[in-house]
């Protein structure tokens, strides 16, 4: 059976599964549609957060994007873990205990303002549409290789799959459908990597095998520091990058977790305030087994790309351009080659393909003596690098195929949960709660349906030409969250005179500052070309980047908020009563849509 | 629930989430960041405890933190009786 026909077997058979369990469970009503009845078991909900939480950019793209530089990319492993720390201690218990569905819900009703409430659905709707491009460019990668078809074909395919699969479903069917999703999602991430772990070290667990020495006898990552520097690359254990954006950007990624929407709308569904608590925990544990093995990945991939372009070793010669064109090691390059996200050229026409840093110094001196002739690995876009893992390690064929339907369960569950808040947003917050209270439960759904497909829509769009790698993008959408709704919700809880102007003022002011540097770098509306400055390090901020820039943005929302609350009357005396009965868990009832 | 034990309990539960996160901020920021430089001088595998901690160590941490932050609060619920019942 060739590669192609296993591929789909098995991406089908995980469809065929998500889609029975869409159909046994499917919603009936409103309530059930967002947030399913309040049954579902710590332990599940937090396999279902956890299935919710790692998108594309997880999965597909991050261990790529630390493969290429190293450890100054750990930032994202810190930053996208860390968060649940923060919702577990500072957010999750006291929204389960408020009781209500959606988190401009609780802002509109905890600052007593329409304004409030509409703020924050703008605030949401940008956080998550943004949050969707990075989903479907992540998802169209996965699927051009599968078909095998290029990659913007492959991204039109998903936006149709993505399209069936959430506008028909709801919150009750999604739930157990995550849980499915998370199941094959990380047998597909870890097997790979064990036998990849084995493979080069001889080390079952990926997380030690990182740490162990290699068939010379080496460790692995002295080793690999070894080749890298040799071919002017930057060694890989080192730190090289602005110190102070490496912090805020961890920190943009841990307190943007906290302030996302999709997120925070899973601990709603607990069924009682300690769960909350105890269901983020849950949900890193299952994080946890992706995110310790993400590194493991990066690095050992990074190592068998090396080794195959200098299978002689850096300073022997490089690899020839019929092994790559006729070899069976070298299938992954070919296979890849055809979705137009990797290429090759033979510069120098001496019939080898020589991969090294053409922009460093010491390299253009030994390029010279060997008559190289720049870098001749072209193109290597690093949103395939997971999903080409697999291929690269030589690893069989029904673990290739498995790796394509742990891409997609990814990109989907996410792609899925991000689209129930937006679609949540707009019918609930914004059409039933302000614009048409008396909208029937019907025409009510109906709006969610169509929001839904707007957002696929836009987000395919603006996913055909994205403004940086799938995680890349997604740490965007977190920067906004951080910006904009962390920071409200947080006073929200803590600050029992916080009123409304103050809370209004602070978010207008985060939201606007952030998608302000943002556009100002990747293009207005994330459209490509319309950028005022080019997106690097030496016209950002301070060496901010635009993710990062989500922290200083959070800060000023906090000030102005405080400003703005120091010269107003404080909260209403029944608004602090409210907040004084949300800090303790006793008499945490149902939630009530209004 | 008086006065007084409620803004006893907020106050119980606020130095608790002061010590965690003060935890979850040296564990990341501090031992996978800014004193990595410090802890060069301690290997592991290859490289040195700061790299561990940036890739491996910070993420077990922050597990260990929830799971302490939730088994403490729920006793502190049962002590001030506000657990739910």
């Amino acid at each position: 059976m060739d590669q192609f026909t296993l591929n789909l077997i098995v991406v089908g058979l995980s469809f065929a599964l998500y889609i029975g369990i869409a159909i046994w469970a499917r919603a009936g009503s409103t309530s059930e549609f967002y947030a399913a009845n309040r049954g579902v078991h710590p332990v599940l909900n937090g396999m279902a957060t956890a299935a919710d939480w790692m998108s594309a950019a997880s999965f597909i793209s991050m261990a790529g994007i630390i493969a290429f530089v190293g450890y100054d990319n750990s930032t994202y492993l810190m930053g996208w873990t860390g968060g649940y720390v923060l919702l577990a201690l500072l957010l999750a218990p006291y929204l389960r205990k408020f009781g209500r569905f959606t988190v401009p819900d609780f802002i509109g009703d905890r600052f007593y303002s329409q304004t409030a409430r509409i703020v924050s659905v703008i605030a949401l709707l940008v956080i998550s549409t943004t949050y969707v491009i990075g989903q479907m460019a992540g998802a169209g990668v996965a699927f051009s290789r599968f078909l095998e078809v290029s990659s913007s074909t492959g991204l039109w395919i998903a936006s149709a799959v993505v399209f069936c699969y959430a506008v028909l479903g709801g919150m009750k069917g999604i739930t157990y459908t995550q849980v499915a999703q998370y199941c094959v999602l990380i047998v597909a991430y870890t097997i790979p990597a064990i036998f990849i772990s084995l493979q080069l070290t001889g080390t079952f667990l990926p997380q030690m095998g990182l740490f162990s020495a290699d068939a010379s006898g080496t460790p692995l990552l002295a080793h690999l520091d070894g080749l890298l520097t040799d071919l002017g690359f930057r060694a890989y254990t080192e730190h090289h990058s602005n110190t102070l954006d490496m912090v805020l950007f961890t920190m943009a990624l841990m307190i943007g977790t906290a302030g996302l929407p999709h997120v925070i709308i899973r601990f709603f569904t607990v069924p009682k305030v300690s769960d909350a608590r105890a269901s983020a925990g849950w949900a890193l544990v299952f994080i946890a087994l992706l995110y310790t093995v993400a590194p493991a990945v990066g690095a050992m991939a990074r190592y068998n790309i090396t080794t195959q372009m200098w299978p002689d070793g850096v300073t022997g010669e490089a690899v020839s351009l019929e092994t790559i064109e006729t070899g069976e090691q070298y299938n992954w390059m070919r296979n890849w080659q055809t979705t137009g996200l990797l290429g090759w050229e033979d510069k120098n026409g001496d019939g080898r393909i020589q991969y090294y840093n053409d922009a460093s110094a010491d390299m253009q001196a030994v390029a010279a003596e060997r008559g190289w002739n720049g870098n001749e690995l072209t193109n290597f876009n690093r949103d395939i690098l997971v999903l080409a893992n697999p291929e690269i390690a030589g690893l069989p064929g029904w673990v290739i195929a498995l790796i394509a339907a742990g891409g997609l369960a990814a990109a989907l569950s996410t792609a899925a949960g991000l689209l129930l808040a937006i679609s949540s947003a707009v019918s609930h917050d914004l059409i039933k709660s302000v614009l048409n209270p008396g909208i029937s439960e019907k025409g009510e759904m109906l709006a969610a349906r169509i929001s839904m497909a707007v957002a696929i829509l836009i987000a395919t769009i603006l996913g055909l030409n994205p403004p940086g790698f799938a995680a890349q993008v997604v740490a965007i959408a977190f920067g906004l969250a951080a910006a904009s709704l962390f920071p409200t919700i947080m006073m929200g809880i803590f600050s029992k005179t916080m009123n409304s102007a103050g809370a209004v003022a602070g978010m207008l002011v985060g939201l606007v500052v952030e998608m302000v540097y943002i556009f100002t770098y990747v293009g207005w509306f994330f459209i490509p070309g319309t950028n005022m400055l080019a997106n690097n390090a030496d016209n950002w901020l301070f060496g901010i980047q635009p993710a990062s820039f989500g922290v200083v943005a959070a800060i000023l929302n906090f000030v102005v908020a405080y400003v703005v609350l120091a010269m107003t009357k404080p909260a209403p005396a029944e608004i602090q009563d409210l907040v004084e009965s949300i800090r303790v868990p006793r008499g945490a009832g149902v939630a009530q849509s209004h | 629930m008086s006065d007084k034990s409620a803004s006893a309990y907020w106050a119980a539960n606020i130095r608790l989430i002061t010590i965690c996160l003060v935890i979850w901020a040296v564990a990341s920021f501090g031992l996978g960041i800014l004193f990595r430089p410090l802890l060069s001088g301690i290997a592991v595998g290859g490289t040195d405890l700061g790299f561990w901690f940036a890739q491996q160590g910070s993420i077990l941490t922050f597990l260990v933190l929830i799971f302490f932050y939730a088994a403490r609060m729920n006793k502190i619920d049962r002590e001030f009786g506000v657990d739910e019942q």
